[in-house]
């Protein structure tokens, strides 16, 4: 046969011997959103970062425009705060869910 | 003596056409470890019974130089022949010429042939080689593939429909073959995808090669799309081959009867399946060990492994075997295992084939990603196919058969005809695990040692509850079975299924969760 069948399943308090999934063992464990964090919610381009560190924002501002799929998307903000970290500048390729400008 | 130059001069322009792209464009496809359309054909149908038409068809298009173009046979080669002696229809696309792309009269030389397997209800081979639309006949190719996936839709459940992929299969191309029942892919050779890395790479900046995009092994593995891998393109011919001896002409004639052959004497059933139903072993042992000559024809074999589907014979009759893997993933129901199995059943029901099921698991599958991923929508999708099937159905509960995978894995309850379970079936809600840790809870935590109680407490729940004999008296199994009988009542159910009859209410058509 092939490969081991020590990995370990618990389901139901039960502990089963098997061999786990590719597709389950790299799962991404789940985060709760935070609302603060402006992310990029399709990989992109970043064309304008419309904030700087210490800019006070309002919800429902515009926050950076980022290019996907030949559409201009701009971020807005979730929350009334200030913006206490911009991570990228414009021009920069960024994955899904990168974390582009942190606001509290 | 007419006579006999007419015949030298269709001969002469048959070795023309025979040519395809010509000896340059063959040199390459050979680089490429592909055989050439026709070479590819005969490789499938019995020796001599290929017959070629349309071989004479040329495009009309006037466009961009196009009326100085000449494409043999117009890149795709269509004709009927027999496969293990059953007709079929087949169509190869030719990538020596024009990169097989498809243009009006190309697409027309592939519904011609596919008109032709419906009317006269006989299987539809296609093999898939090709660059795409030909750019140059603009919407009239658009209009190509339309037509093509709408005869792979009314054809579906009617005639079988096989898709080969033996090179590029992109764009809107990749929908014929994911219309029809089942996908051969060869490693290296085979590349489907909606839009290719150049692409991707613009749109999205992402970067991938395309075998990592949309290779063989990505769709056998990853995707799910294709259904048989191999590394040749003569492994994937015998495995065509193979698939069409188990599957019947067409949804109106059952698959050929074949001799019984009793399964081979290595198997030992008794020794297969561990008593703790926490521990691993290969479920198609146990298949091996029930089916005629222990053959058994697995499909989908790298996707979603903790469900096994694919064929055997019971009594030389087809059948379709499901089963729960207890080697992968403790054989839980997750989003991926129900889609293969819930496709596979229709496919069985819609094709006259019965159906075994082999139960052991513990579940569904815990977890955000699952939730978030439907699992609800697709866990319905095998209550769905297995209430709706209407060819026998015949359950063995091997072990553990806990809660909602109980009810989904043909049980009385969606309808199978016979149901059976080993002695060490366990069919209760949950494990007794689980079970006594809500049942007692307070008991145990108010227990001086709460250990010790919880012990005792799962030994009580196994001992009541965790065994075949209580679903027994309710009359939802209908006989607990030494495993050695197993074969035994599976060959006599489907003898006694032979003439099932169903009347289900008139609809047009039901709303599957998919």
């Amino acid at each position: 046969m092939e490969k081991k069948n020590t990995d370990r399943l618990i389901i139901d308090h039960t502990t089963y011997s098997t061999r786990l999934s590719r597709r389950f063992t790299s799962r991404k464990p789940y985060e709760p959103p935070v609302p603060g964090r402006i992310q990029s919610f399709i990989p992109g381009t970043v064309v304008e970062v419309l904030v700087k560190t210490g800019d006070a924002v309002k919800e429902g501002d515009d926050i950076v425009i980022l290019d996907a799929m030949k559409m201009k998307n701009r971020l807005k903000s979730h929350i009334d705060g200030k913006v206490m970290a911009v991570n990228v500048s414009p021009g920069d390729r960024v994955t899904k869910g990168a974390v582009l400008v942190e606001i509290a | 003596m007419a006579l006999e130059k007419k015949i030298r001069e269709l001969k002469e322009k048959r070795e023309k056409m025979l040519l395809g792209g010509g000896e340059e464009a063959i040199v390459k496809q050979k680089a490429m470890g592909k055989n050439t359309a026709r070479e590819r054909i005969m490789a499938i149908l019995d020796a001599g019974t290929f017959n070629e038409y349309d071989m004479f068809v040329e495009h009309d298009a006037r466009d961009f130089g196009m009326d100085k173009k000449n494409l043999p046979s117009d890149g795709v080669v269509i004709g009927t022949g027999t496969v293990h002696g059953n007709p079929v229809a087949i169509f190869a696309q030719d990538f020596t010429v024009a990169g097989g792309s498809l243009g009006l009269m190309h697409s027309r030389k592939i519904t011609k042939i596919m008109d032709h397997a419906l009317k006269m209800r006989i299987p539809l081979i296609g093999i898939n080689d090709s660059g795409g639309a030909r750019i140059q006949e603009g919407v009239n190719s658009l209009a190509g593939y339309g037509e093509i996936f709408f005869r792979n839709t009314i054809s579906s459940g009617v005639i079988p429909q096989i898709s080969v992929i033996l090179g590029p299969c992109a764009g809107g191309a990749v929908y014929s073959p994911a219309l029809t029942d089942f996908v051969f892919v060869v490693d290296n050779i085979s590349k489907m995808f909606i839009t290719g890395p150049e692409v991707i790479k613009t749109v999205l900046g992402e970067e991938i090669s395309m075998e990592a995009l949309g290779g063989a092994r990505v769709h056998c593995e990853t995707s799910g799309n294709a259904h048989f891998f191999s590394s040749s393109e003569e492994e994937c011919f015998s495995q065509i081959k193979r698939l069409i001896s188990f599957i019947p002409r067409n949804n109106e004639m059952k698959a050929a009867v074949a001799e019984t052959l009793p399964p081979e004497a290595g198997y030992d059933i008794e020794k297969i399946v561990p008593g703790d139903p926490t521990l691993p072993y290969d479920v198609r042992e146990v298949i091996r060990a029930v089916a005629d000559s222990s053959d058994f024809f697995e499909i989908q074999e790298m996707y979603a492994r903790n469900m096994v589907i694919g064929f055997g014979r019971l009594g030389g009759r087809t059948v379709g075997f499901v089963a729960n893997q207890p080697l992968e993933m403790a054989g839980v129901l997750d989003v991926d295992s129900s889609d293969k199995a819930a496709r596979f059943i229709r496919y069985c029901d819609a094709f006259s084939i019965p159906l075994v099921t082999l139960v052991d698991l513990p579940g569904y599958l815990p977890g955000v990603d699952q939730e978030h991923a439907g699992v609800i929508r697709h866990g319905a999708k095998v209550l769905y196919a297995y209430s709706e099937a209407t060819v026998p159905k015949l359950t063995v509960i091997l072990r553990k058969a806990y809660g909602g995978g109980y009810i989904a894995m043909s049980s009385r309850h969606l309808r199978a005809d016979f149901v059976f379970a080993w002695p060490t079936a366990e069919i209760a809600v949950m494990g007794p695990e689980g079970a006594a840790n809500i049942i007692f809870r307070k008991e145990i935590t108010s227990a001086a040692n709460p250990d010790e109680m919880r012990r005792q407490k799962v030994d009580e729940y196994r001992e009541k509850f965790a065994n075949p004999y209580v679903a027994a008296s309710r009359g939802y199994v209908d006989a607990v079975i030494e495993p050695s009988e197993t074969r035994r009542l599976l060959l006599h159910g489907l003898e006694v299924s032979e003439n099932k009859d169903v009347q289900m209410p008139w609809k047009k058509h039901g709303i599957p969760p998919f």
